[in-house]
């Protein structure tokens, strides 16, 4: 019998999707297999492909099996391919088709928008492995590292889950676009990543953390709208990466809050009250607020580009069509048609911001970028309560949704922080204290220096309060290679 | 007073909001609003599944209440509150919420001559799930005689709990209910009998547990036990216990002496041991005291364990001309006990009858002098680390 909960490891591709009775697919993915490992192998600096890291692996889908904890070589960690189980006669949630059974199959005439989405889903997999290639060269610990590999490792796996689709769903085309996943790269000249955000490099770990916190976010809103399409595999697919995603909102969320943390002690140590004293506050080798406010200006805004147009047809076809949810689309009180609704989106009249009724259905995008920027918020108030905790006034904030946008109606228009329309001359006076400069950007990279003693960490980030898998404060989370 | 009962909570300060947990709970018991995740306590019967998916370790959180905090109170927190002060019960492990199976842990944990802790890196383990009012029905799926010996008649039971959960730790103990009732007209007590399979059940990912239960000549429970054919159903209490376990510490070395059923909490950390680490582990090392080949439980299957893995001295009392003891051979090993007492991350498990307890204790004393230390001196010090354990019945 079919064991759809259990990894199966009898093919080189562990799996829970009944590969070995699937020769096709599995005889394409045996094929794809080498060229993901030569990428992956390309990829990371080897003394990391071949030191031992304590990673978690799946060897099942069901909550007792999906965590197991082991030092592993990244190259051997286990990619595979793993759906969450299949629900019984699940319905279509949303669209026109709402009520239907799911499909097992793609249906003909959604087939080339559907493949696009999987597309650009995968795309952004794999190219966040390429802009954070060498951060474990300067890792403030053996704890931030194995986090960093563990994002990594799931990303690869993610990349594998969106190629399972189009090697089993779309034929010929869909193993051309699953050799394209492996031959763009990110900031390459002739073949980039699809979206902007991960052509841009991830310089240094605070970066990476404000990355993991809001393009992951992105990330993560994408797949929870997936999770509700009425394609039950790509539904499936989606619901069980969300359960790792988990664990990379988990990075960036604590990596920025012990930043911070970091931050905080050490100003208090030295009896430092005025959060803008950055000088003094640098000195101390930790990143004054600040520096940390701009950074989350920065990676905010391009996160929030990630959600497109904030009136797209495109969008309203892949909601009607049953392709792609609303986040939580099951648990919204509605008739989940939207036919005759309209829905708030912002707009620029005669200069003026103004709130605007369109039609539900096209603001899909609109939507979901709102409750991303309610789930982003949490994390901003959780960072605040660590700066009141220390006793200093600072405040961080997410910036308007105006500023600094290179997508939608308010692409290219000199909006501050607060939302104001300000003049050229006053935006570019701004800007210095708004996003981060090439200076601020020095200082950063004047920290980053490697820490690799086991329960030690650099002087910019404070420890974490609670381990990996409750492992102890001295737990060496990666035993390095020495070559 | 109402007894006190084990509330799972999650810790606001370190939980990042990102709903894993609600929504792999099976039976819709945590909810959030705009600022905590919380457990609804009337629902929760701690199954465990949210554990291993959250991504933080903020779920992983437990308090022993009189009165569980309500949902309001957990949405209103900042912070977690510290565990109130409720005397005895909440002083460190708790082995079991009623009264009985406490005071018989009690007893059988008195050997170690303090009181018990559990390893520091031990996985937390859940207790009182099932009690006497509210047992959990569980199905026999095997029943193995595992020695060849008229006198000893001990037997390899295999329970499923098909949907219940039942998540028991190698080292715990579930009790079994006889049928009947005594002479009151009471449903008798339940027996405590210690599992004999790792976590992830005796076959790895069914939820079934294994027992090893000697006969008793006139024992009500252990012939009802012994007698249980395939497809029979038992009520089970428990898990209990929560200082008998196993580190999660691949580098622990374990020394495990035992007799009889007393092996089977052994056969659990070997399989756990054997199922994650195998011989990468930091080693075990086993004395197991029996009267002949032929009455010593999992005599075949042990032999098979890899020695990297499990050292093992199998000592026999009626054999050949001399008569051997398990502390007879430890004694006989000192340097090898004594190199492993020397070293901190050893961890001390004694498990059998009462009547071991002696001779293990003199072997011990004897091997402390040879390291010119004193034995109850080190001791203490190794059971205060959660590194000695001991169970006797």
């Amino acid at each position: 019998m079919l064991d759809l909960i259990n990894v199966s490891y009898d093919t080189q591709i562990p799996n829970n999707v009944g590969l070995s009775s699937d020769k096709k697919v599995l005889k394409a993915l045996e094929r794809w297999h080498p060229g993901y490992i030569n990428w992956w192998n390309d990829l990371i600096p080897q003394n990391f492909q071949e030191s031992m890291v304590y990673l978690r692996t799946a060897v099942s889908v069901d909550p007792k099996g999906w965590a197991k904890f082991d030092y592993v070589k990244m190259p051997e960690y286990r990619w595979g391919v793993l759906l969450a189980p299949q629900v019984e006669d699940r319905r279509i949630p949303c669209g026109e088709h709402a009520g239907e059974l799911a499909w097992q199959e793609v249906p003909g005439e959604y087939r080339n928008l559907m493949k696009r989405l999987i597309v650009i889903q995968g795309d952004t997999e794999p190219g966040s492995v390429e802009q954070q290639r060498y951060l474990g060269l300067t890792a403030p610990s053996l704890y931030d590292m194995r986090n960093l590999f563990q994002v990594n490792v799931e990303e690869g796996r993610h990349l594998w889950a969106m190629v399972y689709l189009l090697f089993k769903y779309f034929g010929k085309d869909g193993r051309e676009e699953a050799d394209d996943l492996l031959r763009r790269s990110s900031g390459s000249e002739e073949a980039p990543r699809m979206l902007g955000a991960f052509n841009e490099e991830t310089p240094d770990w605070l970066s990476f953390f404000m990355f993991t916190y809001f393009t992951d976010r992105d990330g993560k809103m994408q797949l929870e709208s997936l999770a509700q399409s009425g394609f039950d595999p790509l539904s499936r697919t989606c619901r069980f990466m969300l359960t790792e995603e988990a664990h990379h909102m988990f990075v960036g969320e604590t990596g920025v809050g012990r930043t911070i943390q970091a931050t905080c002690e050490a100003m208090v140590k030295a009896g430092i009250s005025d959060p803008y004293d950055t000088d003094k506050v640098r000195s101390l080798g930790v990143i004054d607020l600040p520096t940390i406010q701009k950074k989350l200006n920065l990676h905010y805004t391009l996160s929030l580009d990630l959600f497109g147009q904030e009136v797209s047809t495109n969008a309203a076809n892949a909601f009607n069509a049953g392709i792609k949810g609303r986040y939580m689309e099951t648990r919204i009180q509605d008739d989940h048609r939207l036919t005759g609704d309209t829905y708030k989106v912002l707009d620029i009249v005669d200069g003026v911001l103004v709130e605007r009724d369109v039609p539900a259905l096209t603001a899909i995008n609109m939507r979901l970028r709102d409750d991303y920027i309610r789930d982003a918020s949490g994390g901003v108030g959780r960072w605040n309560k660590i700066i009141e905790k220390a006793g200093i006034e600072f405040e961080l904030k997410l910036p308007h949704q105006a500023f600094n946008r290179k997508i939608g109606v308010f692409a290219g228009k000199d909006f501050d922080p607060e939302g104001n329309l300000v003049t050229g001359d006053e935006y570019d006076r701004g800007l210095p204290h708004w996003l981060p400069t090439h200076g601020d950007g020095d200082f950063i990279q004047s920290l980053m220096k490697p820490c690799y003693e086991p329960g030690k960490y650099a002087s910019w980030i404070a420890p974490p309060k609670v381990g990996i898998d409750n492992k102890p404060g001295d737990f060496e989370y990666v035993k390095l290679h020495m070559a | 007073m109402t007894a006190p009962v084990k509330q799972h909570l999650i810790d606001p300060e370190i939980c990042i909001r990102c709903y894993t947990c609600e929504m792999t709970c099976p039976i819709g018991a945590i909810q959030h609003d705009d600022t905590n995740v919380v457990v609804d306590p009337e629902t929760c019967n701690s199954c465990m599944d949210c554990i291993p998916v959250c991504p933080t370790g903020s779920i992983d959180e437990w308090r022993v209440v009189t009165t569980p905090y309500s949902l309001d109170e957990q949405y209103g927190w900042d912070e977690l509150p510290p565990q109130e002060d409720l005397g005895e019960a909440s002083a460190g492990g708790i082995e079991a919420l009623d009264e009985a199976m406490a005071a018989l842990l009690a007893e059988a944990h008195a050997g170690a001559g303090g009181k018990s802790r559990a390893p520091a890196s031990a996985a937390k383990p859940s207790v009182n799930l099932y009690t006497l009012g509210k047992p959990a029905t569980a199905k026999v799926q095997g029943n193995y005689r595992l020695t060849d010996d008229p006198e000893h008649d001990v037997r390899h039971i295999i329970l499923d709990f098909g949907a219940l959960p039942m998540p028991v730790l190698e080292g715990q103990s579930i009790g079994i209910i006889p049928p009947g009732e005594d002479a009151e007209g009471n449903p008798h007590l339940p027996r405590l009998y210690s599992v004999s399979s790792p976590r992830d059940g005796e076959r790895p990912g069914y939820n079934n547990v294994s027992l090893t239960v000697k006969r008793e000549g006139g024992g009500l429970c252990s012939n009802f036990v012994c007698d249980l054919k395939p497809g029979d159903t038992v009520q089970v209490t428990g898990p209990f216990g929560a200082t008998f376990l196993l580190p999660d510490d691949a580098q622990a070395r374990l020394l495990m002496i035992c007799t009889g059923t007393g092996s089977a909490p052994m056969r659990a950390f070997t399989m756990r041991r054997n199922r994650t680490v195998g011989g990468r582990s930091g080693g075990m090392v086993m004395f197991f005291g029996a009267r002949t080949p032929e009455s010593l439980p999992y005599f075949g299957p042990l032999k098979k364990v890899p020695s990297d893995l499990l050292e093992k001295h199998l000592v026999y009392s009626r054999v050949g001309e001399a008569k051997e003891y398990v502390q007879d051979r430890m004694m006989a090993e000192e340097e090898r006990v004594a190199e492993l007492l020397s070293d901190p991350r050893t961890h001390v498990y004694v498990c059998g009858l009462r009547g071991m307890e002696d001779g293990v204790e003199r072997a011990f004393t004897s091997v402390a002098e040879s390291m010119g230390q004193s034995w109850v001196a080190l001791r203490d010090v190794m059971r205060d680390e959660g590194r000695y354990h001991v169970e006797t019945y």
